[in-house]
């Protein structure tokens, strides 16, 4: 390569990348969301970028579309230095996004969806002819034939989508972003998603794939990216890796290397033989369950393991009653239970603490003692009137119980810690004296101490004879805390272990192959 | 979380805290100070009994916004209902079948308007927690069809009256204290003790609150929902009621005209969190009258209406603000 003031800045063009990010950090109010990340994405290349909630995609891609300023580190787009300040620069610089929510204007035509921004004109006046012609054209190119007159809402998700990346080729993009574009698609619509894909490498664009969906990067990706705490962990080739290490680099587990105890779990080395309390018998609903099995047993905590969108939140969901099947059934202590609203869960004792406490936990202008009272009132109420003695009582021993850190049962919960509040949460369903209890990523967002606390805590109930069912994103709690493993793989149970039997080998290898057999060559 | 913000910084958000809290208090305080000092005649019985009548359909309305507010919603039919309840009640004790029991036609009249108001609040309800319409788009429905209902039923004819036993609710006085005072009194003081005390007040405040969070919790969102709007039409009806008492008349074009945005910037101003899930009925008493009294402070120092209502808006303003920096 020559020199000149490209030299200066760089490497990239010596590489032939198309994207080259590299070194990027970017804090928010002070906490790290990207840490010397990097992604290099060489032209005509499907280039998947994965990782687990909070590993810092999002954080990369928004950095890079100019949604987010980067607090450090170098980007190169096309060999040139790449700096925008809004997406708007990114797209007229050459990399359109894609995103989950389709950002179109679902009552205007296709042409008008496509052509917006860049509208031909003609003696001043919009060229209505050229522009449904050039509708047409790019559309074409995916093989995608409709009346481009007619409104968006029209179509479905699937043919929205092509108008969205139609629209992104429109504006010459040498890069596409396509964030999680296959979640709301069924199985032909992925398939039509993936000849466009495979058609625009062919015509030399690039694009970065996220997904969650291991089946999907290995059908159409070239390399990859890992990334975890906000750092690239690993680039391969698609060829090079397999599931195995795919999943254990995502959730950084050292397959091979010999564990040590990094939770506070302790587990009975025998698993106990409860009675069956619930039964799930091939569950299905929505876009994400779609054949899920388990037992659940007294005393014993079981864990729902799997990747994100894997189906663990809405299957505890349909137990709950907040979401209803559309196939299979529930029994409960073996006669059917079919609850249409979480109050009939409540009825049947069972309690739900939520993955996300901000928007599904607290009430945060409530107190400490009226957030952990909600569902217990109608007991400490007699004729629609709050016992405010029972409920002092009650609060008192909780807080003091649970070690709950606060000024007082009156301070706002807001104002509380996370881990502080999760255990309000947690007492918010011990004070109903519950029979099951289903807990949603229980330690997320919490400090290393407390989640000792609620771990140990956590096993102690099921000991005195509580069903647990814990669902956790962290391979090491679910391996050494529960008693029994149900693997979910892309809504299906695809593997169950208990006892002894649980590790975190076999687990990552269910929850990457979808069957049991240990490292298969062939993956 | 606990923040180390240094000395300086604390201070002042604990004035704008202070402020937020208790403004709206002092602001009625100061007034009626500057009233005694400059307004003639303001320490008068009777310009107490004025000001309270003509503040008390505004604390009555403004009491069921209060609960609807508080479950993250908004009522605008207030003052179309309210024209419902009063076109509806002269139409039954003025007919001719009660004859000369004037007293149970009275009572007939009351309870079918005070009924009819309910369901129409109930209707609202119904909008808003089964079919998930937005609280504002779904109470413009009845806005908009309950004057046109009221003017219908009356044929938009002006109905006069002369009946001592209805106009009693807008006119009369035990204890020499007018019954409207009472009414509101008793609204208020139970209304605000069910807000705290009892168990359907923690569903309100939980289901504005945390929507979500309440519904996993197995609080019934959907009966809360029905239940506040509910209330906040028979607290319209009531002052339908009142209105068309001290009036001797009923127009459906007039009453009740505005009321809407009156009671919600009495509840605005007394504190309550718009988005829901903090209330204070005590706070609404105060918004209202503390727009009252400077509504009459400017009138009786010679400031047109018009500018007034400048003033009111310009305390609104303030008083949202003053909210936002506390939400911080």
């Amino acid at each position: 390569m020559v020199g000149g003031p490209a030299l200066a800045r760089g490497t990239s063009m010596a590489d032939g990348l198309l994207l080259s990010m590299r070194g990027i950090d970017k804090r928010f109010a002070g906490i790290p969301a990207l840490t010397d990340a990097s992604l290099e994405v060489e032209p005509g290349e499907v280039h998947a970028l994965i990782g687990q909630n909070g590993a810092g995609k999002s954080t990369m891609i928004k950095v890079l579309t100019g949604y987010h300023r980067r607090d450090d580190g170098d980007v190169a787009f096309d060999g040139k230095p790449f700096e925008v300040s809004s997406p708007q620069q990114a797209q007229a610089g050459g990399i359109s996004t894609i995103y989950q929510e389709i950002n179109l204007v679902p009552l205007r035509s296709v042409t008008e969806n496509i052509c917006l921004g860049r509208e031909t004109r003609r003696m001043g006046l919009l060229d209505w002819r050229a522009m449904h012609a050039e509708a047409e054209r790019l559309l074409g190119r995916f093989r995608v034939k409709v009346d481009v007159r007619r409104p968006l809402m029209d179509f479905s998700t699937a043919t929205q989508q092509m108008v969205a990346i139609a629209r992104a080729i429109g504006f010459s993009a040498r890069l596409v972003i396509m964030d999680e574009p296959t979640s709301s698609l069924d199985e032909q619509e992925v398939a039509v998603l993936f000849n466009v894909i495979r058609q625009l490498r062919a015509d030399g664009v690039s694009v970065i794939f996220v997904s969650h969906k291991l089946d999907e990067l290995y059908e159409v990706c070239d390399r990859v990216t890992i990334m975890r705490d906000g750092r690239t962990v690993r680039t391969a080739r698609m060829t090079e890796i397999s599931k195995l290490e795919l999943v254990s680099q995502m959730l950084g587990r050292d397959v091979a290397k010999t564990e040590g105890q990094t939770t506070s779990f302790s587990r009975p080395a025998q698993a106990s033989d409860g009675e069956v309390v619930l039964e799930g018998r091939s569950l299905a609903a929505g876009q994400s369950v779609h054949d899920v099995s388990f037992r659940l047993r007294r005393g014993e905590i079981a864990s729902f393991a799997g990747l994100l969108g894997a189906g663990r939140t809405e299957t505890a969901r349909l137990i709950f009653g907040a979401d209803h099947p559309r196939a299979g059934g529930l029994s409960l202590d073996g006669k059917g239970f079919t609850p249409a609203h979480p109050r009939d869960a409540i009825a049947a004792g069972f309690g739900f603490v939520s993955e996300d406490r901000k928007l599904e936990g607290i009430v945060p202008e409530m107190s400490v003692a009226e957030n952990m009272t909600l569902a217990l009132l109608p007991r400490i109420s007699r004729n629609g009137v709050v016992d405010e003695k029972r409920q002092r009582e009650v609060v008192n021993h909780f807080i003091k119980e649970l070690g709950i850190k606060c000024s007082g049962p009156g301070q706002r919960i807001r104002e509380l810690s996370g881990g502080n509040q999760q255990k309000v949460l947690l007492a918010r369903w011990l004070a109903m004296d519950p029979k099951l209890l289903i807990l949603d990523e229980p330690t997320r967002g919490i400090d290393v101490g407390a989640k000792g606390e609620i771990q140990r805590l956590i096993r102690s109930l099921a000991d005195s004879g509580l069903t647990v069912l814990m669902i956790s994103s962290e391979l090491e709690e679910v391996a050494e805390g529960a008693d029994r493993v149900f693997v979910l793989r892309e809504g299906r149970t695809v593997a169950e272990f208990a006892g002894d039997e649980i590790s975190e080998d076999r687990i990552l290898a269910a929850m990457a192959q979808g069957h049991i057999t240990h490292e298969d060559p062939t993956r | 979380m606990t923040v180390n913000a240094p000395g300086r910084r604390l201070d002042s958000f604990d004035v704008l805290e202070f402020l937020a809290r208790y403004g709206t208090l002092i602001a009625l305080g100061l007034l009626i100070v500057f009233n005694i000092v400059f307004t003639r005649n303001f320490a008068t019985l009777q310009t107490l009994n004025v000001n309270l009548t003509q503040v008390c359909t505004i604390v009555i309305v403004a009491t069921g916004m209060t609960l609807v507010i508080a479950t993250g919603g908004i009522d605008l039919s207030v003052g179309s209902i309210m024209a419902i309840s009063g076109a509806l009640a002269p139409l039954i004790f003025l007919s001719p079948v009660f004859g000369d029991n004037i007293a149970l036609g009275v009572a007939i009249a009351m309870v079918a308007a005070i009924s009819a108001a309910t369901l129409c609040g109930l209707f609202n309800g119904w909008l808003v927690a089964q079919f998930r319409i937005q609280p504002i788009v779904a109470t413009l429905v009845l806005f908009i069809a309950g004057r046109g209902i009221a003017q219908a039923m009356t044929n938009s004819n002006l109905q006069v009256f002369r009946v001592p036993e209805f106009q009693w609710i807008g006119l009369g006085r035990p204890f020499g204290l007018p019954v409207q005072v009472l009414l509101m009194v008793t609204l208020v003081v139970v209304t605000a003790w069910l807000l705290r005390r009892s168990r359907f007040g923690r569903s309100v405040l939980a289901t504005g609150g945390n929507e979500r969070a309440a519904e996993l919790a197995g609080i019934a969102v959907k009966r809360t929902k029905l239940a506040v709007y509910a209330i906040s039409g028979f607290c319209a009806g009531i002052a339908g009621l009142v209105v068309i008492a001290i009036n001797s008349a009923s127009d459906a074009n007039l009453v009740g005209l505005g009321m809407e945005l009156d009671a919600i910037a009495a509840v605005a101003v007394g504190g309550t969190l718009l988005v829901g899930g903090r209330a204070t009925i005590m706070g609404t008493l105060t918004g209202a009258l503390t727009i009252q009294l400077v509504r009459y402070t400017l009138l009786a120092n010679g400031v047109p209406d018009a500018a007034a209502m400048i003033v009111k808006a310009a305390i609104i303003a303030v008083a949202v603000w003053l909210q936002q920096q506390r939400r911080v």
